[in-house]
């Protein structure tokens, strides 16, 4: 369970959103520059925001009132980067096993995750030794996904994790994506400014536009009785 | 053409001067770039001016300056005579000496190298939960190694080079601070053709090999990455 209210001060607008997420996808959609991307660095840590709250299964992540604001390491969120961001002088093990030697990581209350039994779901488990440098933009996405995973996160957040692909690699993760989020039944939030990707993938929209939530303004495809018209997929 | 070498000491001298200056760049310079590569702070370009200053500044400046601090009557000086240590006129001084003058190169290219590692692979090593230090040598130091080793072949060249600052702070006393590029210069002076010339081949064989080797390696490991 996530519950995040948060402002941050963005350089011609102000960040402002709230809201909760249980084990759904919830996807951030709108225009580039909207602040998709700093709201899912402000839940990791990796910014901070100028006020409000983040709280993750009971928690505190963020506070700016208790002036609580921990850092990246110790929120067990998991963040697929646009460019995947696998570390090139690492071959796709060392890279997937990397967050496993951290202390955070040794206890865990969840049972232990293979993560080589996951690079075979993922269908990448004959790259083991391969660098990243040598691997085609599906399959490095798969790694990185498999890295993320690896240190069981209680939060995804997946920024543009289709952007890099043609269109057919980006149908068959979209479907593994989804298929995942059944497995793993923890929160995604997925960022993209792909009409499609969102109605797809989408248990809940958030339209960001200026840094705040439009209501209304999309709904996912599973909340209509039937597929929608060929219009709204553009 | 080449008389045999009856003295080794200048060589044995300078190896150890550049090598211990070397160290000594390494770490000071690596700690200050990695910090002011990603780091914003009014006044910034004032500090780094300041860092870069030995690399511009005559070398006689450097030594006066250097003279300042640890004659005796000088800042540092006064202080180590209290404990009985004086470092001026010694070898030390020389590695005093080539220390300063090659800390801008190693500091520029480590930061150089530092800021061209993509901030997102230290962000990514963030969620997965290392702490700073581990990143920094996992992640950042790595990465950034190509630079880094290029830091360390200019400043060493420069250590080994270096002639002026030496002169002033530590002198020419044979067998005691009597590097290379001194023995060079007093063999000429003196009429030892003979001398210099073989002193003059040596260094200059010996950095040759140093950047050739270096740039080899580093290219290998370019290969290795893509």
């Amino acid at each position: 369970m996530l519950k995040a209210k948060l402002t941050k001060k963005l350089w011609h607008f102000n960040l402002d959103i709230e809201f909760e997420l249980d084990a759904g996808i919830l996807v951030l959609w709108g225009h580039s520059g909207a602040g998709k991307t700093t709201l899912l660095q402000c839940l990791a840590g990796l910014c901070k925001p100028s006020a409000g709250s983040i709280l993750l299964n009971g928690r505190t992540l963020y506070s700016s009132v208790s002036r609580v604001n921990l850092p990246t390491r110790l929120r067990k969120v998991g963040y697929l980067f646009q460019d995947y961001a696998l570390f090139p002088h690492l071959t796709v093990k060392q890279n997937v096993m990397y967050g496993l030697k951290n202390s955070r990581n040794h206890r865990q209350t969840k049972g232990p995750v293979d993560p080589l039994g996951l690079l075979n779901s993922f269908g990448v488990g004959h790259l083991l030794d391969r660098y990243p440098g040598q691997l085609s933009g599906g399959e490095q996405q798969r790694v990185a996904l498999v890295r993320a995973l690896a240190v069981q996160p209680e939060l995804l957040l997946l920024d543009e994790p289709f952007s890099a692909l043609d269109k057919k690699a980006k149908l068959k993760l979209r479907q593994e994506l989804k298929a995942l989020h059944t497995l793993w039944q923890i929160p995604f939030i997925l960022v993209t400014h792909d009409e499609e990707d969102a109605g797809f993938m989408g248990d809940r929209i958030l339209t960001l536009n200026q840094g705040v939530a439009v209501t209304g303004a999309m709904t996912p495809w599973s909340q209509h009785s039937t597929r929608p018209p060929a219009t709204a997929i553009g | 053409m080449f008389v045999q070498l009856t003295d080794w000491f200048p060589v044995i001298l300078s190896i150890k001067v550049a090598l211990l200056a070397v160290t000594a760049v390494l770490i000071t310079g690596l700690p200050l770039a990695r910090l002011l590569a990603r780091l914003e702070f009014p006044g910034k370009d004032m500090v780094e001016a300041l860092l870069t200053l030995p690399m511009v500044l005559p070398p006689s400046v450097i030594g006066y300056g250097l003279l300042m601090l640890i004659g005796k009557n000088g800042l540092l000086g006064q202080t180590l005579s209290e404990l009985g240590l004086s470092i001026i006129f010694t070898w030390w001084a020389a590695v005093l000496a080539s220390t300063v003058v090659a800390f801008p190169l190693m500091y520029q290219s480590a930061k150089g190298a530092f800021q061209s590692v993509n901030i997102n692979f230290e962000q990514a090593a963030r969620t997965l939960g290392a702490s700073e230090v581990k990143i920094f040598f996992t992640v950042t130091l790595p990465l950034a190694w190509p630079g880094i080793l290029a830091g360390l072949v200019l400043s060493f060249a420069r250590a080994l080079g270096e002639f002026g600052a030496t002169l002033m702070v530590a002198g020419n006393i044979p067998g005691q601070t009597q590097t290379i590029p001194l023995a060079i210069y007093f063999a000429v002076e003196s009429g030892k053709e003979g001398t210099a010339r073989t002193l003059v081949a040596i260094i200059t064989v010996f950095s040759f090999l140093v950047i050739y080797w270096v740039n080899r390696w580093a290219k290998q490991k370019k290969y290795n990455l893509r």
